[in-house]
């Protein structure tokens, strides 16, 4: 096993006795990028120079007692490239960005460098994250490491993908409407969106601004437990932060579940679904049954409705958000045009992917006149109905246990024709980020053809503490998490 | 809900985006199809309840009034694709 096959926990200990450098483990991760790289394409930027010299650094500051060792300092960690590193590139995937390089540090990138953490790159993803499959990327498509035929999902499926791979130890991803869920799922990582208002959105260039959230995506559930800690908290340059104190979440990580109330959402069972996901979900909550945990089928009435409120509400605010890309301040701008406005509409006819554009569409027609009341205010109250089904769940249910997603991952180019089908692979996700509670993705299990299965589970606003518990129990009692892809 | 080319036209140019012939069939087709499917919502009776407007109950985030540093102008102009004597240059907007 390589340096870059272990874990953030596994490699701190063996840091703490010293049987190993930043340095070490840096080289490690960037051999394996060089070996696997050229298949899945999991990175935008690779950061090799000043990795190994960050590492270094790291390593000098150690030995002579000038910085602390957390659990983090002189890991390598990989960055969704939707976030903004100060003096990186950063493009969103984007040919409107390719050449942004951000005077400023998202508050995660921030508190990630305060644990002296190893930047080793920015991950590729669906451009501007808008999308299921790492397909729509200015960049290239990522392949998934279980089958190179098949998408990681998305949009976080750079980050996804190079964890899985041991193209980076953890990674950050962002989540919107299952973007860090789903691709977790069909890498078999685990992955993490945290409640709304949980983690500082200040840096995270915006997608949908009343749903995006940042999270980690690891290689079990310690790992992101350490991550989340270093994430989470209150940031007075977020407006949507909330003012409360952040747990010690590796201290929820004990394995007893014992008489832990589980509600399984029928609505997440649908027909059509695969058979396989649909045992191995089974399967799951049998064990999480085994652990001293009851369970009880529950009512979401409202979950059909979700894609059609998240397909409004989001697009709406993206058509919002998008609008500041328009060659004068930062990114691409047209190279002829005939007046302002040409350059405008040339700059961003140009700049923006079939799929950016189509979603800008959507959400400027049911914003403007005539049609805000039809589709943006009735989606929010229908959003409204979503939350009520989660908090009437909760009342009586410690966390909610349902698929991530309906199927294993599909081929490459097999949705990308219909956006329709391709927005429904998201049901399972999308009422989570409406409701703005908390899930996480966990192996559990693999397809006949060796496609990983991901779990979801579901915790109320601020209940990551819950969810890590059981996902830690079931973890600890199951080797889903250990087995590697064949690269 | 069909979407005519017209209302393409019309929504392209709110959104400041030009679209090819090709794209706006494509467009009038997509939009039409998922646009059709958002009508699901009016299955609910949605009367006397109250939109969302943030998933977590906030209020009045206020700080303090005070001025602080700003990016230096070099630093907010550094990304600009045209920039001279410290502004934005863009073509001239008045004739």
């Amino acid at each position: 096993m390589e340096l870059c096959d272990y874990t953030i926990h596994e490699l701190h200990e063996m840091m703490k006795r010293r049987e190993i450098t930043s340095r070490q483990i840096t080289e490690s991760v960037l051999s394996r990028i060089d070996q696997v790289e050229n298949r899945i394409r999991a990175y935008i930027t690779v950061l090799r120079e000043e990795a190994l010299e960050q590492a270094s650094i790291i390593d000098q500051k150690l030995q002579r007692g000038e910085i602390p060792l957390t659990p983090l300092t002189g890991i390598p960690i990989a960055i969704k490239d939707l976030i903004c590193t100060r003096g990186v590139l950063t493009t969103c995937a984007a040919k409107i960005l390719h050449n942004f390089i951000p005077p400023y540090d998202a508050t995660v990138i921030a508190r990630l460098k305060q644990q002296n953490i190893v930047m080793i790159g920015k991950t590729n993803l669906d451009q501007f994250g808008m999308g299921s499959s790492t397909e729509n990327s200015y960049y290239g498509i990522t392949r998934n490491p279980w089958d190179l035929s098949r998408v990681p999902g998305g949009s976080s499926g750079g980050s996804a993908a190079a964890v899985i791979a041991g193209e980076a130890i953890g990674a950050l991803g962002t989540d919107t409407g299952g973007s860090i869920r789903q691709p977790s799922s069909f890498c078999s990582t685990t992955g993490l969106k945290p409640t709304y208002g949980r983690v500082s959105r200040y840096g995270l260039i915006a997608y949908a601004s009343s749903l995006d959230q940042i999270g980690p995506i690891a290689k079990d559930v310690t790992d992101c437990a350490i991550l989340l800690n270093a994430l989470s908290g209150y940031d007075p340059k977020d407006s949507t932060s909330v003012n409360l104190p952040t747990p010690d979440y590796t201290r929820a990580l004990v394995p007893d579940i014992t008489g832990l109330k589980i509600g399984i959402p029928e609505e997440y069972f649908i027909a059509g679904m695969d058979e396989e996901v649909e045992e191995k979900i089974w399967e799951a909550v049998r064990v999480l049954e085994k652990l001293g945990a009851s369970y009880e089928k529950v009512s979401l009435p409202h979950t059909e409705y979700a894609v059609a409120a998240y397909y409004i509400i989001a697009p709406a605010e993206a058509s919002s958000n998008l609008a500041r890309y328009d060659g004068v301040k930062y990114g691409y701008r047209a190279d002829t045009y005939t007046d302002l406005m040409d350059m405008y509409m040339t700059t961003r006819s140009q700049g923006f992917s079939p799929e950016v554009k189509r979603r800008i569409m959507l959400g400027t027609y049911s914003l403007s006149s005539g049609y805000y009341d039809a589709y943006y205010l009735k989606a929010q109250k229908v959003r409204t109905l979503i939350k009520r089904d989660f908090e009437e769940a909760f009342k009586k249910y410690d966390v909610l246990v349902a698929p991530v997603s309906p199927t294993p991952a599909f081929k490459i180019g097999e949705k990308t024709e219909d956006p329709l089908q391709m927005y429904l692979s998201d049901i399972f996700t999308i009422p989570i980020n409406l409701a703005g509670v908390t899930a996480l993705s966990i192996p559990c299990g693999f397809t006949k053809d060796g496609l990983p299965i991901g779990l979801q589970i579901i915790g109320k606003h601020f209940g990551e503490e819950t969810i890590l518990k059981v996902a830690y129990a079931f973890e600890q009692n199951t080797e889903h998490h250990k087995k590697k892809p064949p690269l | 809900m069909k979407i005519s080319i017209e209302q393409v036209e019309h929504v392209a140019k709110l959104a400041r985006l030009h679209l090819s012939e090709e794209e706006k069939q494509e467009m009038s087709e997509k939009l039409s199809q998922i646009l059709t499917y958002m009508d699901k919502l009016n299955e609910l009776n949605t009367e006397g309840i109250l939109p969302t407007s943030h998933v977590v109950e906030i209020k009045n985030v206020f700080r303090e009034d005070k001025v602080e540093p700003s990016l230096p102008e070099d630093q907010a102009l550094q990304n600009a694709p045209d920039r001279v004597n410290g502004y934005f240059r863009v073509p001239r907007v008045i004739e």
